[in-house]
Formats: structure tokens, sequence, C-alpha cells
């Protein structure tokens, strides 16, 4: 039972992890039906950019603060919104009405970019991440033990759901990005401006993929320039697997990678761990194609 | 009534439903084997939806559809295309970056994998084939008037040949039953005299039944031996058009389109 | 008088094993170079049936490749291992010559029944679903192999016998080339281009469109795993992590910057791809930066791919029969 408990809770926080950057894949997808593929590699900067700016602010505020801590995460993710709206406005905005598999490239380049020019300027071998906060351990139970970087992934991972969730509902501009979503042509009929919102959607997207990398980083505390690789390909199948477009799809697939993954990892079979991601894809699709919360749309003809 | 004595083509209690929305609802139709029949009915009115049925695009959710006596609900488009039915669709639906040609060569297609063989050993044979298919879609090009334009892709054609080129395709497969989904639509007075002529050309000469949906009544009236009206996906009226024109749940469900009967 | 398809074929085979007596005069660097070249453009060809031609989207090429590389290695070091010891000058024998062709033709048929059984049931799927599904089984490929203790697991297979001559690559390429051509030059083959097209209007034609679909997945695999058998007795030594989604990725830019559906144009980019990190070799600290930088460009400045416009001028050509006959 406790063994159990603790794998969940393990997997739980690990798919918390993957659901914050496969909301980014799901965003986007949502109003371009495109695939991001440099999302994973936004993550990755997320991860560097709090390296580089965790110094600072320990001394800013107190070594380990909490403060300081709001501090790396916040500017990682202001760092990282910009980053997205430039990478869209640079190199996926001059493609906006190509086939989607030309600016899928261009993302792949764009992608190979970032994970290049970090090899170069962040240097290849991976890195120790600053401790932003001192560890702890709980035992509520015998042979279970929570730290206390897990809760923080949780809630933090909670706490930025809930604001995505009133943005999208709530707020002026989410609603109108539901209505790109929607009927892009429409939402432009009625006066929708679609480069700003699409360049919303792109921070929104690139800050959470800030805050995935930074929780990632404080959990599995070595960074390197491909530590995107991974965690963003199985982002991507948690979208698809929720359903692509699909805010709570996203978080939902998340969630399932991580503890299967999890669970998976604590048996006999763990050198299969990377591929149980890709095997539960498959399974879902051959069986519902539009992943789990996606809506099966008939072709009209 | 006049019911064709040995229908090539019939509904029987067919339903077709989007979720909650049933689009078809218990419809019988027949065609009879060399007949000209005109489908109409108000905008959504599932007529689209009754070509797609036939066609296997949407399968019914009740009833059955037999061709030449054989039930094909059920069967994959491609099968109930092989068996001889063909069709246009609403919205044209070309192989653009093809050519013309090539659109109507695509009819013509062998089983895949003895074409896979031969084209690929390109013996004596293939060629001789290819010259015979090329022949063929020359000449069925030709019918149409579309040979200038064999060259051309498919994308580059005028909206009225696009919907020539897809009759052409659709006859191209030798079909023993044509659907023809507005045929006419955006085509001037000149070209619809000439799509008349056409279909009842391809009636005649070709042996085949036409199920012909329409918006222009002058077409439908013009043409057709008996006309099939459905109104919210049920068959409100059957008949000639004489008939069909003066039956009152028509001019109800056309009020305000003042055009039936002109 | 007019080159017909098929002794154009024989003359390239031809050319590629005359060439395979003066290549060993090469520098070595510059030999291997070519090899590369022409494993990619195998590669390249035969996902540019699936992608291009077929319009299925794959990003599981380099699961293919895998599959007949570790196929054909396998078998080769065990077969050399074996007789190589037993009796002399095997090396140099016609036996080495059959055990190479079979151990060849044994990676492209499990490479091709792998697309098969990937094929058959994903391709129901369309777009960005394929993708990320042919990317997960590509995925999956590879940790099998990582698993997969006696084709020597994570550390990798060496000890493969160089068997991969350049003729023997070329050979190859210009048998893909003919493939892929004299298909889609062909009433059947236009098959493959309507169903990328328009699948319903194929179907309403009477194309079984799951039919074509999976054979040109099941053909693209083969060509494949036969690049990844060549690439096996190239390097000697293969290990899964060259065989990633990163490789997939490389293949699928060659084909789109060479233009869907345009086989020349795929050929070319195939080898300026390949070319690109060698030239870019002075300038080595930046040269991956580069190379993403230019791939970035190039999609911005040329969508429609780099060399569409050259290849319109090779079409035609294998759809003419020998003695002019109907354009
Ligand atoms: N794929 C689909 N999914 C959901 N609803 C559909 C689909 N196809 C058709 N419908 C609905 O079914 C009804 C009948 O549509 P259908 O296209 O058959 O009408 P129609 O008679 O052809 O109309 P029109 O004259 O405008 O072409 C309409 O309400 C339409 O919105
Ligand atoms: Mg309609």
């Amino acid at each position: 039972m406790a063994a159990f408990l603790q794998q969940l809770i393990n997997g739980v926080s690990l798919g918390a992890i993957y659901a914050l950057c496969a909301l980014g894949y799901t965003m986007v997808y949502g109003v371009l039906q495109f695939i991001n593929f440099a999302h994973g590699d936004v993550f990755m900067v997320g991860a560097f950019a709090g390296y580089y700016c965790a110094p600072l602010a320990a001394k800013l505020f107190q070594p380990q603060s909490a403060l300081g801590a709001v501090m790396v995460l916040l500017t990682s993710m202001t760092v990282c919104a910009a980053l997205g709206v430039l990478i869209e406005k640079l190199a996926y905005r001059p493609l906006r009405d190509h086939p989607k598999l030309t600016v899928l490239i261009t993302a792949i380049g764009v992608s190979l970019f970032l994970e290049f020019a970090g090899q170069k300027f962040f240097q290849a071998d991976p890195k120790p991440f600053p401790e932003l906060l001192p560890h702890a351990q709980y035992n509520p139970m015998p042979n279970l033990v929570i730290s206390s970087d897990q809760l923080i992934v949780m809630g933090v991972s909670v706490l930025l759901l809930a604001g995505l969730h009133f943005i999208v509902r709530h707020t002026k501009l989410g609603t109108a990005m539901r209505a790109v979503a929607f009927n892009p042509q429409a939402a432009a009929l009625v006066g929708i401006n679609l480069d700003r919102i699409i360049s919303f959607t792109f921070a929104l997207g690139s800050a959470l993929a800030a805050a995935a990398g930074i929780l990632y980083a404080m959990n599995y505390p070595a960074i390197d320039p491909l530590m995107g690789v991974m965690p963003g390909l199985k982002a991507f199948v948690a979208a698809v697997l929720g359903g692509i477009g699909n805010l709570p799809g996203a978080a939902l697939g998340g969630l399932i990678i991580g503890v299967v993954e999890t669970f998976v990892g604590g048996t006999a079979w763990s050198a299969y761990r990377d591929a149980i991601a890709f095997a539960i894809l498959i399974v879902i699709l051959l069986v519902k194609p539009a992943g789990l919360l996606g809506r099966t749309e008939v072709e009209k003809v | 009534m006049i019911v064709a004595e040995s229908p090539i083509l019939a509904l029987e209690q067919c339903t077709v439903r989007f979720g909650g929305l049933t689009a078809v609802s218990e419809l019988d139709l027949q065609i009879g084997g060399h007949e000209l029949l005109g489908l109409i009915g108000p905008n959504g009115a599932g007529k689209t939806t009754v070509f797609n049925l036939i066609t296997g695009v949407y399968p019914p959710a009740a009833g059955r559809v037999r061709f030449r006596g054989h039930p094909i609900h059920g069967l994959p488009p491609h099968a109930i295309a092989a068996r001889g039915i063909a069709r246009t669709f609403q919205n044209i639906r070309l192989f653009k970056s093809l050519s013309v040609f090539d659109n109507v060569r695509a009819a013509f297609h062998p089983p895949l994998f003895q074409g896979m063989a031969s084209a690929w050993w390109r013996g004596r044979e293939f060629y001789a084939e290819d010259a015979r298919v090329s022949a063929q879609v020359r000449e069925v090009l030709g019918l149409f008037e579309l040979d200038k334009l064999a060259g051309t892709l498919a994308g580059e054609l005028s909206y009225g040949d696009q919907r020539r080129l897809e009759i052409v395709r659709a006859l191209a497969t030798r079909p023993q039953l044509l659907l023809l989904d507005e045929p006419a639509a955006g085509m001037n007075p000149a070209e619809k005299a000439r799509l008349m002529k056409w279909i009842q050309f391809i009636k005649d000469k070709h042996q085949t039944a036409v199920l012909l949906v329409d918006h222009d009544m002058q077409v439908i009236m013009g043409i057709c031996e008996r006309i099939v009206v459905l109104d919210y996906g049920v068959k409100i009226a059957e008949g000639t058009p004489a008939e069909v024109r003066r039956h009152p749940r028509v001019i109800e469900a056309y009020l305000g389109e003042d055009h039936v009967g002109d | 008088m007019k080159i017909g398809p098929k002794s154009g074929l024989a003359l390239a085979l031809a050319a590629a094993v005359g060439g395979s007596f003066l290549t060993p005069r090469l520098d070595a660097y510059f030999l291997n170079i070519l090899i590369d070249v022409g494993v990619n453009i195998i590669l390249a060809v035969s996902l540019n049936l699936i992608n291009g031609y077929a319009g299925q989207f794959s990003l599981g090429h380099a699961g293919f490749m895998a599959v007949g590389a570790y196929t054909a290695a396998g078998l080769s070091t065990l077969v050399s291992a074996n007789l190589l010891a037993r009796f002399h000058g095997f090396e140099h024998s016609c036996w080495a010559f059959g055990c190479f062709l079979l151990a060849l033709l044994a990676g492209g048929l499990l490479a091709a029944l792998t697309g098969f059984l990937v094929g058959a049931p994903s391709l129901r799927l369309k777009g960005d679903y394929l993708a990320i599904v042919t990317l997960g089984f590509g995925e999956i490929i590879r940790v099998l192999l990582q698993n997969f203790e006696s084709l020597g697991g994570a550390r990798g297979l060496s000890g493969i016998p160089p068997w991969a001559t350049f003729g023997w690559v070329y050979g190859w390429v210009a048998i893909v080339i003919f493939t892929v051509l004299a298909l889609v030059h062909s009433t059947s083959g236009r098959g493959f281009l309507a169903v990328r097209d328009d699948e319903i209007a194929a179907q309403a034609v009477g194309i079984n469109t799951t039919q074509y679909k999976v054979s040109a997945f099941v053909i693209g695999a083969f060509f494949a795993g036969i690049a990844g058998g060549l690439y096996a007795h190239s390097k000697q030594f293969i290990s899964p992590e060259g065989f990633g989604f990163m490789k997939s990725v490389e293949i699928v830019v060659m084909v789109i910057l060479g233009g869907m559906g345009n086989t020349a144009g795929v050929i070319l980019a195939a080898v300026v791809l390949t070319l690109l990190p060698e030239v870019l070799r002075p300038v080595a600290a930046y040269r991956m930066i580069l190379y993403s930088l230019l791939l970035i460009v190039m999609m911005l400045t040329c969508p429609r791919g780099l060399f569409t416009a050259l290849g319109e001028r090779a079409k035609g050509w294998l759809a003419r029969p020998k003695n002019g006959g109907p354009p």
C-alpha cells in the first residue's frame, strides 16, 4: 500500500510537469493547428533561465528563500514568454498560410537551433541545478516519503492550472483565444486581432513550459541543453492522448503518462520506460482516434 | 406513380443520424435501371446525405441499401464504387495537383498489386495497357470537350470546367448508376443547357441510371422523368415533374422559393 | 535515341559496379561521404513515396532503417564469424557477395513486415496523429533494440564486415529511384497521388485507399531497411541511438526541402544536406547552429521545397515508352 502510494505520488508529480508542458502544445494546436516542436526546448531554456537567475535571486533575497524562488520562477516564465512570442513572430508567422508541414519542419529547425545554440552557450555537460528552497521530507506513514519538492511541484502546478483556467474562461483575451480556436475566420470577422491572440497564446504556453522546466530541474537536479527533448516528446504525447486542442485533456494526458511511466519504472520493465508513453498513445489512438477527451469529427462530404 | 419495374437501386427504410440530428429518416427510394431521377428539397433537406449513404461514406443507422438486388450498406466506399456506382460532389473534390488527364486516368486504375508489378517490370504489355488507357481517357475527355485541357492541373481549371471534369471522372469508372450532386451550381444558362444535353447523353448512350440533385428547377424539371422531394430528411412527395410541381406539401416546403414550377 | 527506363536502370547499375572498381583509389574520407550520400538518397527517396507521393506523414523512417540494419548486420556477423574461420578467402569469394545480398534482403523484408504491422492499424489516423504514432513506433523500436542484449543492446553492435562498397550502395540507389518513379508514373501509381490529394474522391472512383497507403508504407519501409543494412556494413558499427527520432527528422527534412513528391528534388536535397555539415566543418563549433538556421531560412524562403522547380524537368521521362508513343 505504502509502495503504491509512493509510486502514485512520484507519478503525479512527474505527470504534473508533463501536464504543464502539454498545455503549451495543446493551446498552440488549438489556435494554429500545428505542432510546435520547439516547445520542449523552451522548457529547457526555462530551466537554464532559472539556473542563471538563481544566484542573483540568492543575492537579492536570502539564499533558499521563498521570495527568491518565486523570483526565479517568474523571471524564467517571463524570459520564455518573450522567447515564445519571438519564435512565433520570426519563424512561424511568415508561414501562416502555408501547409502545416512546412511550419512543422520550421519548428523542428527552431528546436534544433535552440538545442545546438544551448550546447554552444550553456555547454553540453550537465549542470547541477541550484537548490532554490531547503529540502524537507515528510513521513506520513512508514515507507512513504514525500519530499518538499514534490509538494511544491504539485502546489505550483495546481496554482498555474487554476490561473490558466481563469485566464481562458474569464478574461477577454482568453475568450478571444477560444473564439480563434473555434473558428479563426469568424473570430477575425468580429474584430479579434489574430496576431495578438496568437502571440498571447505562445506567451502563455511558453511561460507554462518555463515553469515546468524549473519544477523539473528542482526534482531532477541536473540540467543540460538536450533535457527538453524527452519530456517535450512525452508532453506532446500527453497532449495528443488527451485530445489535442483540449486543455483538460492535456492535463489529464500528462498525469496519465507521468503515473504510468513511474509505475512501469518500478517494475522489471523499467528498461522500457521511455517506450511506455508511446505504447499507451498508440493503443489509445487506435481505439479512440481523437484522443481521450477530443471530439471525433465526421468529415463533411 | 411510376415505379420502375426492376429497380437498380433500392433504399429501404434508411436512416442517417449525426449525433442528435436525423438527416435522413426512414427513407424509401427506388431508381429504375435506365431512369433519370431527380432528388430535390430545400437546403439541409438531406439530399447530399442520401448520396453519402448510397456511396458508403456514412453508413445508415438503420435500413438497407440494395444495388442490383445485393445489399451494399456497410461496404466501404471503394467497394461500392467498384460495383458500379459513381458520383460527383457538391463541394468539388478533384485531385487538384494532378492533371485533367490523370484525374480521369485514376478511374482506370487496375488492381493494385498487378498494376504495381506491371509498372515495375515495364514490359511490352505495360506500355500496351498504358496506351489503351490513354486512348480511353482521351476519348471520354473528348466527348465532354475537355481534351484540350488534358495537361492542365485540375486545381487551375475554371469552376465550370472543374464540375465537368468531376462528371467525366465519375463516368470514366463506367458506372451503372451515376449520382450528380448539384452539377449546375455556378453555371451560366449556356453551360446549363449543355449540361442538360450531356446528362441526357450519358443516360441514353451509356445506359446509365442517373440520380440528379440540383436546386435549379429548370434543369430538374427539364430532364427528369420522375422526382422525389425531401424535406427534413423525410420524403414528402414523389412523381412526375408535373405532379410534384402541384403537390401542396412541396409548395409548402418551398414557400417563398417561388421558382418551383416555373 | 531515347533511353527507356529499364535500360536506364541497367546503365545505372553498370555504372555503380564500374564505379566501385575506381573507388578504392579514392581518399577514405571522401569515399565515406559518398556512401553516406547514397544511403541518405535511398532513405529520402523511399520516404518520399510515403510522405510525398502518398501523402502519409511518417516520422518513423529511422525505425525501419534500424530493423533493416540490425537484421542484416546480425546475420552477416553471424555468418562471417562462422565461415571466415573455416575457409580461407571467404571475404572475397562470391559467397560473401551472396551472403550480403541475402542479409540485405532479409533486413529489407523484415523492415517491410514492420512497415505493414505499423501501417495497417495506424493509417486510419491522419496528419499529425499519424506523424506522432509513427514517431512512437520508431521510438519503441529503438528502446526494444536497446534492451536486445544479443545484438549489443545499448552498447551497439560492432565488428560488422565492411561489405557495403560504392557499387552496392549506388546500385541500390538506382533500384530505389527506378522503383519509385516506375510506380508513380503508371496508372495504378497515380492512385498514390490521388489518395494524397483527396481520399474521399479516390474512394469514389474505386481506389482502395487503405491498400494504397499500406503499400506505400511497406515499399518505403523495405528500402529504408535496405539502407539500414548498407549503413551498417559501411560504418561497421551500429547502435540504437543512431536510429532515433533525430534521424527520422533528418530524412523528413530532406523530403520537404526537396519538395514533396519530387524525386529529383529529394535526391538533390539528400546530397546537399549530407554535404552541408561537411562543408561547415571549418566553422566546426558553430556548424550545427548554422545547419539549423539554414534549415529555418530555407523553409521561410522556399516553403514548397528548394528543388521543386528543378525537378519539374526530369518529370515525364519515365512516363515515356522507348519509341515515342503517347506523350
Ligand atoms: N458530417 C456531418 N456532420 C453533422 N451534420 C451533418 C453532416 N453532414 C450533413 N449534416 C447535416 O445534415 C443535414 C442534411 O445535410 P445535407 O448536406 O444532406 O443537406 P442537403 O439537402 O444536401 O442541403 P444543400 O441543398 O444545402 O446541399 C443538415 O442539417 C446538415 O447540417
Ligand atoms: Mg447538399
